[in-house]
């Protein structure tokens, strides 16, 4: 198509061109943004599709690699140097998809200041795609910083009351973590004088001295972002604060950008101490599943239940990652996506419920059902895809976990599947009672007597959701071809190299 | 696709339509349900269940041919590592048979849907509910068929939690009445979670199969099972009792019984086909189709034994003191699981399918009497004349409460009649279907085990006296309310179901008929030769005698019962705080709430205010507060004066130097 530009580098810097474009358009001309920006962010979408047409699936290494000389620090360089693999091929996928949906649940939501609003939002995603295809330790490192200050405007200029303190505890949460990782990047290239992923993967040997606080600094950054229990206190917060259409890229791909980093950075580059620390991991993902759909359970502002749920989902994927078998992490890797659908499909829900009512008290709703049948039925199966209800995508995500994790050599012993399967019936409680809340009993309050139910518009943002949902519960086998090899290679290297040293 | 295999009858080959069939018969409703008539959706749905009917037909047809069966394997599912399975049907003697009761039973409750929700609909005042009952059914047979149909423990589990969300739907139909608006939905989440639990020990279960076996596949855990059991039989202890608490929560054993009887919630088609005939009978099901397993461990089958024993004899209790009509049967169903679990605990297999195979039958058929009866207890003719949902008030009498019944026996004599025939049946008495099936397990029960036996004919007994107990209350004696006096027989479409499962209820007991024993002989193609439960004319005689016992002790107690509302039970009379025991469900439903239901809120609470917001949030935060007290006492380094800067600059590479020499 565009003959010449490298597919990866189109499909990263893609929304920039929207950005561009939008600049032309008076501050009046709403429409016109919002569809400029819609188009983009689906030209992006189409454009990873191109990406994945070109991608084979069958090779577990990186593919499509672009490198760029960019930097050189005496001797020391910083490449612009970028690649995929079926892992980070699935989160531009994601994010993609997710952008354009999040920019169609936009459309009557956001009213102020629309122009700076998809300006800042498209670039959000270029930030997003470049971490997810960075092989250079800078340059993630750089992409990754930079995703927060859209971030914190979308926060901070379109969100709720508090606001200000959110945006801000947001970033200074995120921020802490990534000061330090930036400690260990340095030290890295310091001692392999180089940033390069492809190289260091094969130089894990000459950190071993130093490995331990290695791991720790860079799962610091991760575990924030996670968030793994306890640094989760900024995420409901954010999510309470944030407009529908950050929550939804929040939960959706940022989260993600976490646990990806564990399997981008953490495992490869210091196999040892990843093995060493998993059960500790292992530990903390648990009591992250049970405690955040506990605390879940207690909350009456729904878009706070969702933001918790989030902490008790990922905990399985965090699960998944430190089990190390094959099977527990492609759950993770499944269980990542699927928490993007079904995360992201709650937050579009509950942000169809607030621009309704403008309220998210759960004692405001009931009864729905009768009022809203159209969106009852959705958010039932977006419910219950996130409860993971066999023949959804939740399920096949979680039961590979518990599964892989319940056998795992490396943690040794089945009660931490065990004990997160009882996350499995939390999941179910917490849900369940929240649909009761909003959609079953009566009618409470008059004010939901007259509710419209959903636009052919909100159909369409939450359609793609639902498709996947079922696609992926009953015919997961297209998913399984991207995460398999590259799963199945990362989990023999880690072990390798793990076993070497013993 | 993998279709192009050969099996030995090309008409194995059509498995997969019997969840094809409702599964178009979902997608053509959702799609033309608002601009049909109630006719044609009720067609279509009676329409994909009685087509999954017919495949299950053809498929006993080519079983009788080729006993040894096939599998289908339609497509794959998931496939990462080790953990290949696939969606693939089997075909054998055990799932073809619960195919058979499932859609047969399953259609013949479709038709009697038909008639009775366009009344259900009209009197809980929402028409526009009536196609979405039957998206939700036909969901149900498909979710059925898949749990029955399945060749992996993986599938089934899809049918197993499947056919719970089903269960959800349904028992939360009504979701805007019962009890202060809610009690229905609460009713429907707590079946949910219940079955939930039960459904975590399933999953732990599998875990450690795969872990053990390798597979999730039928016939290659089976295979190796001797081998495991023989290595570590601790493994398959564990695999099997975890797989209890799976059959506990879908069949309603103890502890998990109690969503059962709140399940009566949904309507009364809903009651008869999910909470009655068949999902609760998924777990019976599971322990004969995992008979090698269970086989191989006689802890886990004494364990199997005394779960359903007990759970018979204690469903039975709290049964006699119910009022409301469908309570009633609920407790009854949850005591008639108890009996099918001993069987298949004790190694009884035939003996426990084919009372579940005959439990279907005149269970189905009390609970739709049952609807009828309710219907009647609701004059819909009145409705019909108004023919108006919104001025269509009904009465505030309580239509399931049967101390305002009575005398039913001439007002709908059909309903009465096939009434008597099912709660015959379901006493044990010869020569109906309930006889002989029960008969087989008592038989069985005699060589298990004498205390075993006691427990299972106590409970025998107090089902013959609860059917009688209810008889009485219903169909004899004076109305006690209005609404009896006026009652009036239902029409054609809801009575003629009735007559059909009548008959099956009485010829029931031919399919395994003492001599012929033709349900043994094809059933022993997939579960080989099990304990038979011989017909023992020893023990016939006295169950038999014992249920009429039963009958008669009730026949003398409430005859009495006159016909003044309001009158103390009888039994209360003799038994004081016992029968107000029995009457509370001993209090069981308020043990729970007190033990876990209250301290997981209270622990959630906790958690969420001053653990989470206050200690955990407050140490984050804390930590910046701390940096921003650090940031402020040093500001007075950060003094504008380039020569502290310089020696600030000059102290880092000090140390990062020294850092670097010393290391």
């Amino acid at each position: 198509m565009i003959s010449g530009i490298h597919p990866l580098l189109l499909v990263t810097f893609f929304p920039l061109a929207g950005v561009l474009f939008i600049t032309f358009f008076r501050e009046e001309q709403k429409g016109a943004i919002r569809w400029t920006a819609l188009i983009t962010s689906l030209i992006t979408f189409g454009l990873s599709l191109m990406v994945l047409a070109g991608f084979k699936t069958a090779n577990p290494d990186i593919q499509m690699e672009l490198r760029i000389p960019w930097v050189n620090i005496s001797g020391l360089p910083i490449d612009f140097h970028a690649g995929i693999d079926g892992i980070s091929l699935l989160m531009v996928l994601l994010t993609t998809l997710l952008s354009s949906v999040a920019i169609l649940s936009t459309w009557t939501a956001v009213q102020d200041r629309v122009k700076s609003f998809m300006q800042v939002f498209l670039l959000l995603e270029t930030g997003m795609l470049g971490v997810f295809i960075s092989l250079d330790l800078v340059l993630f490192y750089i992409f990754w910083e930079f995703t927060l200050i859209p971030m914190y405007f979308l926060i901070g200029i379109w969100g709720g009351e508090r606001r200000l303190y959110a945006s801000f505890k947001f970033f200074l949460f995120t921020m802490a973590g990534s000061l330090i990782m930036l400690l260990a990047i340095l030290y890295i290239g310091l001692t392999a004088h180089t940033f390069d992923w492809t190289e260091l993967s094969q130089l894990w040997a000459l950190f071993i001295p130093a490995q331990t606080w290695l791991f720790l600094a860079f799962a610091l950054a991760f575990a924030i972002k996670v968030p793994m229990f306890p640094l989760h206190t900024w995420l409901p917060d954010a999510h309470v604060e944030a407009p529908t259409a950050g929550s939804v890229i929040l939960a959706g791909v940022m989260l993600k950008m976490g646990a990806y980093g564990f399997l981008r950075f953490n495992l490869p580059l210091f196999p040892q101490a990843a093995v060493q620390l998993a059960p500790w991991m292992a530990v903390l993902a648990v009591i992250g599943i049970i405690y955040g759909a506990l605390v879940a359970f207690a909350q009456k502002d729904v878009k706070k239940l969702v933001a918790y749920s989030s902490v008790s989902h990922m905990g399985f994927v965090m699960l998944g990652i430190f089990a190390f078998t094959p099977q527990a992490l492609s759950g993770s890797v499944l269980q990542m996506v699927n928490h993007g659908i079904s995360t992201g499909g709650l937050f579009l829900i509950v942000g169809m419920l607030y621009e309704r009512r403008h309220t998210r008290l759960l004692a405001d709703f009931g009864g729905l059902w009768k009022v809203v049948p159209i969106l009852s039925a959705l958010t039932l199966i977006v419910v219950l895809s996130s409860a993971g209800l066999p023949g959804t995508n939740g399920f096949i995500g979680e039961f590979t976990i518990l599964l892989g994790s319940f056998g795992s050599s490396v943690l040794k012993s089945p009660w931490f599947g065990g004990l997160a399967a009882l996350g499995v019936i939390l999941a179910a409680v917490y849900l369940l009672t929240m649909f009761e809340k909003v959609f079953l009993g009566p009618i409470s309050a008059e004010e939901n007597l007259n509710l419209k139910d959903m636009s052919i518009r909100e159909v369409f943002t939450l359609l793609p959701l639902i498709i996947l949902i079922f696609w992926i519960g009953l015919y997961p086998a297209f998913f399984y071809s991207l995460i398999n090899p590259t799963v199945e290679k990362l989990a023999s290297t880690v072990l390798t190299a793990a076993q070497a040293v013993h | 696709m993998f279709l192009s295999e050969i099996f030995s009858d090309p008409a194995f080959s059509l498995v997969p339509w019997v969840v094809f069939f409702p599964l178009a018969g979902i997608i053509l409703n959702l799609i033309f349900s608002r601009r049909w008539e109630e006719k044609l959706t009720a067609l279509t749905a009676c329409l994909a269940a009685g087509g999954s009917f017919v495949i299950s037909l053809l498929l006993m047809l080519a079983l009788t041919h080729h006993p040894e069966g096939a599998t289908i394997t339609l497509l794959e599912w998931i496939n990462t590592g080790s953990l290949q399975i696939n969606w693939a049907f089997r075909v054998d003697t055990l799932s073809v048979t619960m195919m058979l009761v499932v859609s047969g039973v399953g259609t013949l409750i479709h038709i009697y849907a038909a008639g009775y929700m366009h009344y259900d609909v009209r009197i809980n005042g929402d028409p526009s509910r009536y196609s979405r009952f039957f998206i939700f059914f036909n969901l149900f047979i498909l979710a059925m068929m898949l749990l029955v149909s399945a060749d992996n423990y993986l599938m089934l589990f899809v049918g197993w939690e499947g056919v719970g969300l089903c269960s959800y739907l349904l028992i939360g139909f009504w979701f805007e009445k019962g009890a202060d608006g809610i009690a229905n939905a609460r009713a429907a989440k707590k079946a949910f979670l219940v079955n939930r639990i039960g459904d975590v020990g399933l999953l732990i279960a599998l875990f450690l199969m795969f872990w053990n076996f390798g597979s999730l596949q039928f016939d290659t855990v089976f295979a190796r099972a001797p081998e495991v059991a023989a290595a570590t039989p601790a493994v398959l202890l564990a695999m099997t009792l975890f797989m209890l608490l799976g059959v506990a929560g879908k069949s309603a054993q103890l502890p998990l019984y109690v969503w059962l009887p709140d399940a009566m919630a949904g309507p009364t088609p809903v009651s008869a086909l999910i909470h009655a005939a068949t999902m609760v009978t998924a777990g019976v099901y599971l322990v004969a189709r995992s008979h090698t397993l269970y086989s191989l461990v006689p802890a886990a089958q004494t364990t199997v034994v005394w779960l359903g024993a007990l759970t018979a004899l204690f469903a039975a209790t709290i049964a006699v003191a119910q009022n409301d009509i469908k309570k009633v049967l609920a407790y009854s169903t949850i005591s008639q699981l108890g009996f099918m679990v001993a069987a298949v605990g004790m190694g009884a297999f035939t003996a426990g399918l084919f009372h579940l195979t005959t439990h279907a039958f005149f269970k189905a058929l009390l609970f739709l009497a049952a609807g009828s009866v309710i219907l009647g207890m609701e004059d819909v003719r009145k409705l019909d004349e108004t023919n108006l949902s919104d001025s269509f008030h009904h009465s505030h009498v309580d239509p399931q409460d049967m101390t305002l019944m009575g005398g039913l026996r001439r007002k709908m004599p059909v309903t009465f009649w096939v009434y008597l025939m099912g709660a015959l049946a379901l006493a044990g008495i010869a020569p109906l279907a309930g006889f002989f099936s029960k008969d087989e397990i008592l038989a069985a029960a005699s060589q298990n085990g004498l205390l075993v036996f006691l427990v299972l004919l106590a409970a025998a007994f107090l089902t013959a006296f609860y059917m009688g107990r209810q008889l009485w209350l219903v169909f004899f004696g004076k109305p006690r309310s209005e609404n009896a006096e006026n009652a009036r027989e239902n029409t054609a479409l809801i009575v003629l179901p009735l007559i059909l499962l009548a008959g099956l209820t009485v010829l029931g007991g031919l399919l395994n008929f003492p001599g012929s024993l033709a349900l043994e002989g094809w059933l022993e193609h997939t579960l080989g030769k099990g304990i038979n439960g011989e017909f023992n004319s020893m023990v016939a005689g006295i169950s038999l005698i014992v249920s009429i016992t039963g009958l008669v002790t009730a026949w003398f107690v409430y005859s009495r019962y006159s016909g003044e509302i309001k009158k103390l039970d009888p039994l209360e009379d003799m038994f004081g705080a016992v029968f107000i025991g029995a009457r509370n469900k001993w209090y069981v439903d308020e043990l729970y709430h007190a033990i876990i239901v209250r301290p997981l809120e209270g622990l959630s609470q906790q958690l969420a205010q001053p653990v989470d917001q206050g200690l955990i949030d407050g140490i984050a935060v804390g930590f910046g507060s701390l940096t921003k007290a650090i940031a402020q006492s040093w500001r007075s380094i950060e003094n504008g004066f380039v020569r502290s800067y310089a020696l600030a600059l000059l102290l880092g590479i000090v140390l990062i130097f020294s850092y670097l020499v010393i290391r």
